[in-house]
């Protein structure tokens, strides 16, 4: 006679909440990491139910890349803290010109938070990790206790190879080179910011959260060694990522307000909160450094690709000691754009 | 966007540069004081200045109330925000505004003082209605543009019978801040500041209307033209003032035709004079005492004055003594002369409010002018009597 | 403390409220300060409050005489 087993009962995903004891180890953080994120990341490495996963290296560098999201509030208009965790860690993966291969999700979860939007960001983080073709094959669930965490905080990592003979680096850019944007900015910052409160406004602007790994790779098949630098300007802005190549490559830059695209319902949002569009963040744009030679083709290439449909030329590369980004304004006066120093304040002056 | 974009056309903008280049005396000077802060920061953003031939220059002038805001007051306003049960509401601008010893509303929020930042003083009411409990402070500054809104947000407070509401009145006033400048050592006798007309605040001006300035224009024989907030507004400003010094005129002008009119916001002053009445002297950062320069509440409203519920006492404090700000706000110092512009004092440690504020001169020039070479020496030339 | 900006009234609500919008960025906004106030209209939006109406006659003089200052001779 088998020994009887007791009754597993369902998650109450619709009404329950997480609970110190799905973070104590036993049964019940089993049952969390199986009904919630199992469920959803669904694969072979996670079905094997190890501490770790191992896979076969690729020949060539391999890339590493860590992250952690914390975006408050957790779901917003485009997307959620889980399909962000999974575009960011793609991206930082694949500004290098490496192909992103593996991820991996700690989860930092605090006590009383909803199952459902647990759920629900599982979910999120699932379907953006199948069509990117990127796994997430190993993780991590930790709970704290009520008021130790904003709802829930995400550490990822991910892993990457490099194709042969591509050495992307931020001090590589040189005075002639072009500057390139693969499309419109400030979406996500506006999109997260139109949530929050106190700065209530209606608008129908998403968040333009995004895989780049695909666009990339065109890029690289046409740009190859020509391609000196990529970035995606997340936090700060584009203003931050042209300043860190600025002082990394010690060249200054010459870029056109009137090339830079900007939705205009983001610049109508930037207008009410005193906010430039240049300090931002983005979470699905990319800019590159390209020698001239490839400038051409490999914009047509952006183009044609459907994260790059409004890819555009902003600015040159140029000598310049002090390491300036000057910008010629729509206007035609001339301005610098810096770092916007500390965190960004809507501006009611 | 409407009623924006094309008041920012860079084509536009060439053929009024290009007149103001053939209008311009070449045998003269013109030195413009742009009072209001937002056209400070305009300016920058957009460039303008290299728009304008070499003997047309702009000066900054004192009109941003962040930056006229005395460190006594802000501490003033942290000191309450640290007592216990006191949620304090404030525009954003003032978040990182130094205080004496590195003190900030920001610091003190992290450090775990309710501080709040809103858009709007209905954010304050609202506040106060649904946290009974607390005690809400609002944090007022703001020229005549922004004690409308507070006003009002004391006249909802009475209405609601908000026992918890309060405000820290800083509200101060254009006239009085052009006169101080005006009738400056370095503007009346010295000569070492020259300002030969205004550029008038756009948004104060739709409140105050045209009226007040015609009292300097007369009295101090100086143009004044109200302009409104985008660069081409300033540029057209800008030449009118220069056709008025060629013809030797010194009138009032409304550039700003599509939002101010010759007796402004009549409602608005309403409001304002219900609640408000005038402080027979009130100190500003860098100008020192300007009489009759600010606002306080009526006896009628006294019961939402925040200074008297939390017996709050200005502690005298000054400003770093290399802080060039006080000169910097009448025009007398350009931020360059600073000794600690760009070295200690930076948009990340600012050492004084010109720095912190987007519209206050040292900010405007680090964040978007900084590149330009240091000021070419003032030419000898005729000024302009 | 001048940051303001046009926005057009797309809701009139009661207690001195309206719906305005930006290039599709909709916000409600107190209109105590302004009068007769319609669908349509353009209003100079500053902390919340609406300050003034907009007139479309004195904007289009405006941007013609600023065409016109660019073109003499």
């Amino acid at each position: 006679m088998s020994v009887q087993q007791p009754i597993r009962r369902k998650l109450d995903v619709k009404n329950g909440r997480v609970d110190l004891s799905h973070g104590a180890g036993g049964r019940a953080m089993g049952q969390l990491i199986e009904d919630i994120f199992h469920a959803a990341f669904d694969n072979d490495w996670l079905r094997a139910g190890n501490d770790q996963s191992a896979f076969d290296v690729e020949a060539g560098r391999m890339v590493m890349t860590t992250d952690g999201y914390v975006v408050s509030p957790i779901f917003f208009p485009g997307g959620d803290i889980g399909s962000l965790a999974v575009h960011g860690t793609i991206n930082d993966i694949a500004m290098a010109g490496a192909r992103p291969l593996y991820l991996s999700a700690s989860f930092f979860i605090e006590e009383g938070f909803p199952l459902a939007d647990l759920q629900r960001i599982a979910a999120s983080m699932g379907e953006a990790s199948r069509e990117a073709g990127v796994p997430i094959i190993t993780g991590d669930t930790k709970v704290v206790e009520r008021g130790k965490a904003d709802g829930v905080f995400i550490s990822t990592a991910g892993v990457g190879v490099e194709p042969p003979g591509l050495r992307l680096s931020s001090d590589a850019a040189r005075p002639g080179d072009f500057v390139v944007l693969s499309g419109t900015i400030g979406d996500h910052g506006v999109a997260v910011m139109s949530k929050r409160e106190n700065l209530e406004f209606e608008t129908q602007i998403l968040s333009d959260s995004a895989a780049l790994h695909g666009l990339v790779a065109t890029m690289v098949a046409v740009g190859g060694a020509g391609i000196r630098v990529m970035r995606d300007p997340t936090r700060g802005g584009l203003a931050a990522t042209l300043n860190e190549f600025a002082h990394q490559s010690r060249v200054g830059f010459a870029i056109e307000e009137e090339a830079i695209p900007v939705r205009p319902e983001v610049a109508a949002a930037c207008e009410f909160l005193g906010l430039d569009p240049l300090n931002v963040a983005n979470e699905g744009k990319l800019v590159a450094i390209l020698a001239p030679d490839v400038v051409e083709a490999t914009l047509k290439a952006m183009k044609a690709h459907p994260l790059g449909a409004d890819a555009a030329v902003i600015g040159r590369v140029v000598e310049d000691p002090n390491f300036f980004v000057e910008m010629r304004t729509s206007f035609g006066g001339g301005r610098i754009v810096d770092w916007l120093s500390g965190e960004q304040l809507p501006r009611i002056c | 966007m409407k009623y924006v974009d094309e008041y920012r056309d860079g084509r536009l903008a060439k053929g009024i540069a290009a007149t103001i280049v053939r209008e311009a005396d070449p045998q003269r000077l013109y030195h413009f004081m742009e009072f209001c802060g937002g056209h400070t920061h305009a300016i920058s953003r957009y460039g303008l200045e290299d728009l304008l031939p070499e003997n047309v220059r702009m000066i900054h002038g004192p009109g941003c109330p962040v930056c006229v805001l005395p460190i006594a007051r802000l501490e003033m306003a942290i000191e309450c925000a640290q007592r216990p049960n006191v949620t304090l509401c404030t525009y954003g601008d003032l978040m990182r505004v130094p205080g004496s010893h590195g003190s900030s509303l920001l610091k003190a929020k992290a450090a775990g003082a309710d501080i709040r930042m809103i858009y709007s003083t209905l954010d304050a009411i609202r506040i106060a209605e649904r946290e009974p409990n607390r005690e809400v402070v609002f944090f007022a500054i703001g020229f005549e543009t922004t004690t409308p809104p507070t006003a009002l947000a004391i006249r909802a407070a009475a209405k609601k019978k908000l026992a918890n509401f309060s405000i820290l009145c800083n509200h101060v006033l254009t006239p009085a801040a052009i006169q101080s400048i005006l009738q400056s050592p370095e503007v009346r006798e010295l000569g070492s500041v020259r300002i030969d007309g205004f550029i008038g605040p756009a948004h104060v001006s739709t409140v105050i209307g045209l009226q007040p300035y015609r009292f300097f224009a007369e009295e101090f024989q100086k143009p004044v033209v109200v302009a409104g907030f985008e660069p081409l507004d300033v540029a057209q400003a800008i030449l009118m003032l220069v056709r008025q010094i060629n013809e030797g005129r010194h009138e009032v002008e409304n550039q700003y035709v599509r939002a101010v009119t010759e007796f402004g916001n009549e409602k608005a002053q309403a409001e304002v004079a219900e609640v408000f009445e005038l402080r027979e002297s009130f100190e500003w950062r860098g100008l020192g005492q300007v009489p009759y320069g600010a606002l306080r509440l009526r006896p009628a409203y006294q019961g939402f004055d925040a200074e008297k519920r939390f017996a709050l006492v200005a502690k005298p404090a000054e400003d770093n003594p290399a802080c060039e700000c006080g000169a910097i706000l009448r025009g007398v110092k350009k931020p360059r002369d600073c000794k600690l512009f760009g070295t200690v004092c930076t948009p990340d440690t600012p050492m004084g409010s010109c720095m912190v504020s987007p519209e206050g001169a040292c900010s405007a020039h680090w964040t978007y002018g900084r590149f330009r070479e240091t000021t070419k020496a003032a030419p000898q030339r005729r000024s302009v009597a | 403390m001048c940051l303001a900006i046009p926005v057009q009234v797309s809701e009139i609500l009661p207690d001195d409220m309206a719906k305005v919008s930006l290039d599709g960025v909709t916000k409600t906004i107190s209109t105590a300060l302004v009068e007769d106030l319609k669908v349509g209209d353009y209003v100079v939006l500053h902390v919340g409050y609406a300050l003034a109406k907009i007139d479309p006659e004195e904007a289009e003089r405006t941007l013609a005489l600023l065409a016109s200052a660019g073109v003499a001779a």
